[in-house]
This record gives structure tokens, C-alpha cells and sequence, in this order.
């Protein structure tokens, strides 16, 4: 696997662009390795805080490609606003990463 | 009344010529659109930031980071090397590409076993590849960066000619050559396009975007796996990691596409 998470943040206009690549299996649950399945393991919840107040919460299940790429836009970040993605799966397995909001 | 019939029915029929056309048109506008949707956020970013941990790692048997590594522009220059490879080294004396050269640093520099490199460098499911997260990271470090490969040194030369005699060599079970598929404007395979390494257009286009992030794998592929995998599909048997062949076959398409700015890492489907 590579390396857990990229944040991006950028400010264009009064709208920021979040950008999240995680790094996660993302397994179904539904696949098979030498006839042995291999067991379900994927992102449930997904969170954007940006300076302290959540923004986004999203429910994933398995319909999400591994590695998943996450953009959102926000409105009423400031350039230099800390923008923090974090998950956690279906194995409770967490991870975060964050960035600050640059101008774009 | 019967007149009118007529014309509604001849503009149904008009209708339909329009949908079939438009429908044929615009499967390769949604793959386009796809492309786009795609090119918004790579995953190779991840694997790059993976090869640029690793490149500064004191690893292998004498305990020393990459960043003395010589590609091309100097020992530790990164920026814009991959754009200027395949090269004559006079170190080692021959033309090497990008994965040769990572492993003529790794024995060098960090004492690590040639043979024992070449092994496995292809990552999988449930193996992490070094290698292909260390490409990632230079190939990165290139983009926008103009195509600009040498050609001056006659190994050079000869690299390019071999490279082209490679791309035209029928062989193997099917008879085939690169250039059965790789020949032609215009062709595809299923719904692929499958660009035209002869025209400079083709190969700028196909080489840039290579090495390239594999949705459907997900993983990150180097450059030498996408021509391990052409041999593959030719039925040709597995040829030898980083062997003079491959390099070659490498220096002709990377000739080819000199002048083109360089887009990398990539994504595929």
C-alpha cells in the first residue's frame, strides 16, 4: 500500500476545492482470491472539518474504488484555514490527513 | 392527411440517423469526459509521495539514501531528468533508462544485489513495489516538462535503431510485431484508441502519459511494465527486466516523442 492520504485545498473566488486521495483497499467483501474471499474492508465514514467546524460527513460503502479521490467544494474557507479529511472503516481502522488552505 | 404522414414519418427516420450518429460520437465523449474526471485527482500522487520518502532513505547493505543518484543532469538532480532518458551513462558505459539507471544507483550507492533487484519489480495486490513507487516519484518530478532525449552518442544511436528494429519485428505465436497495432491513424481495439508510435502526434501522446497510475489494478505502473505487458499480449515469452531490448525499444518511442511536454505519471482505466 502506499502512503495513507494527499490533502489539497485550494481557494478560487469564495469557493475552496478540497481534494482527499486515500489510500485504502476498499475491498467488497465480494472477491475472491484462490477461492478464499477476501474479507470486506472499506471506508464507512468520511469527514471534512475546515478550521474546526465540520463541513462534510458522507456515508461510503462499497460501490467506492480503491484508492479513492474525494473532491469537494466549500464556501466561507479563508486562505490559511486548516482543511482536515478523516476516515474510518468497517474494521475501525482510522486515518486523517490535513492541509492548509492556499490561494488558488 | 396522408401527405402529412409522410413527412412525420421521414423526419422520424431522419431522427434516428441522428441518434445513431450522435450515439456513436458521444461513447467517445463520455470515455473523454471519463479521462477528465479522472485527471482531476491521481492516486499516482500517492505512490509519488511513497518514491520520494524512499529516495531519501538510507537503505541496502551500506546504509545510503538515492540523493547522490546521477540521472543524467547531475548527481541528486531529479527535476526534469526522466524528460532527458533514455541516456548514455559513461559510468556504466551503456544507454539506460529510467529503471536501469534507479538500479545501477541502488548497487552503487546502496550496495543492493542487481540480480536480486530485477527479480520482482512489479508490485501486486500484496506486494509493494519499491521500484514502481521510486519511478513514480521521478517520472513526477518531469512534468511539463519538454520531451528532450538525446541522441548525439553513437550507444545512443545504436539504442534507437535497435529500439526500431524491435517495434517492427514480427514474431511469436500470432506473427506479430509493435507494429501491427501500433502502425495505423485511427485504429482501435474494443474501445481503446490505439495511438500511432510511427507519427511523432501518436507517440508524443502515448509516451507522455506513461507511466501511469492503473485504476483497474489500482496500482502504479513504470515503463517498463507497459512494455513487459505489450510482450505479453504478442505472446512473445516475458523478456528480461531492464534488458539492453527493452532499453532500446524505450529509447526509440521516448526519440519519437521528443519535443512533446511531458504529462506523467498518468491515469488508465
Amino acid at each position: 500500500m502506499a502512503s495513507s492520504m494527499r490533502v489539497r485545498a485550494l481557494l478560487k473566488g469564495d469557493v475552496t476545492a478540497i481534494t482527499a486521495i486515500v489510500s485504502h483497499p476498499m475491498e467488497t467483501g465480494m472477491r475472491k482470491d484462490g477461492g478464499k474471499v477476501i474479507p470486506a474492508h472499506f471506508i464507512q465514514v468520511l469527514t471534512v472539518d475546515v478550521d474546526g467546524k465540520r463541513v462534510v460527513t458522507s456515508h461510503l460503502n462499497t460501490a467506492v474504488s480503491s484508492n479513492p479521490v474525494f473532491n469537494f467544494k466549500v464556501k466561507g474557507a479563508k486562505v490559511g484555514d486548516k482543511a482536515v479529511v478523516s476516515w474510518v472503516d468497517n474494521l475501525g481502522e482510522k486515518g486523517s490527513g490535513e492541509a492548509v488552505v492556499a490561494a488558488g | 392527411m396522408k401527405g402529412r404522414l409522410l413527412i412525420s414519418a421521414a423526419v422520424v427516420s431522419l431522427g434516428m440517423a441522428g441518434m445513431a450518429w450522435s450515439q456513436g460520437n458521444s461513447a467517445t465523449a463520455e470515455i473523454e469526459k471519463y479521462r477528465e474526471m479522472l485527471g482531476d485527482g491521481n492516486p499516482a500522487e500517492l505512490f509519488e509521495m511513497d518514491g520520494e520518502a524512499l529516495w531519501a532513505t538510507a537503505r541496502g547493505p551500506k546504509n545510503a539514501s538515492l540523493q547522490k543518484c546521477d540521472l543524467g543532469l547531475g548527481a541528486g538532480v531529479v527535476k526534469g531528468a526522466y524528460a532527458q532518458m533514455p541516456r548514455y551513462f559513461a559510468d556504466s558505459d551503456k544507454v539506460e533508462d529510467l529503471e536501469s539507471r534507479l538500479m545501477t544507483c541502488m548497487v552503487k550507492l546502496q550496495g543492493f544485489d542487481r540480480a536480486e533487484l530485477s527479480k520482482k519489480p512489479f508490485g501486486t495486490a500484496n506486494y509493494k513495489s519499491d521500484m514502481e513507487a521510486l519511478v513514480a516519484y521521478v517520472v513526477g518530478q518531469s512534468r511539463g516538462m519538454p520531451m528532450a532525449v538525446p541522441t548525439a552518442h553513437p550507444k545512443e544511436k545504436a539504442a534507437f535503431e535497435l529500439g526500431k528494429q524491435i517495434f517492427f519485428y514480427r514474431a511469436g505465436p500470432y506473427d506479430f510485431s509493435c507494429a501491427t497495432c501500433h502502425a495505423m491513424t485511427d485504429a482501435r481495439i474494443r474501445m481503446q484508441d490505439l495511438p500511432d508510435l510511427t507519427s511523432p502526434a501518436g507517440s508524443q501522446r502515448a509516451y507522455t502519459s506513461w507511466p501511469a497510475y492503473r485504476v483497474s489494478q489500482s496500482l502504479f505502473r513504470s515503463f517498463q511494465w507497459r512494455l513487459n505487458d505489450c510482450f505479453r499480449q504478442q505472446r512473445f515469452p516475458e523478456p528480461t527486466y531492464a534488458s539492453e531490448s527493452t532499453i532500446a525499444l524505450t529509447s526509440y518511442l521516448a526519440t519519437m516523442a521528443n519535443g512533446a511536454t511531458y504529462q506523467g505519471p498518468g491515469i488508465k482505466r
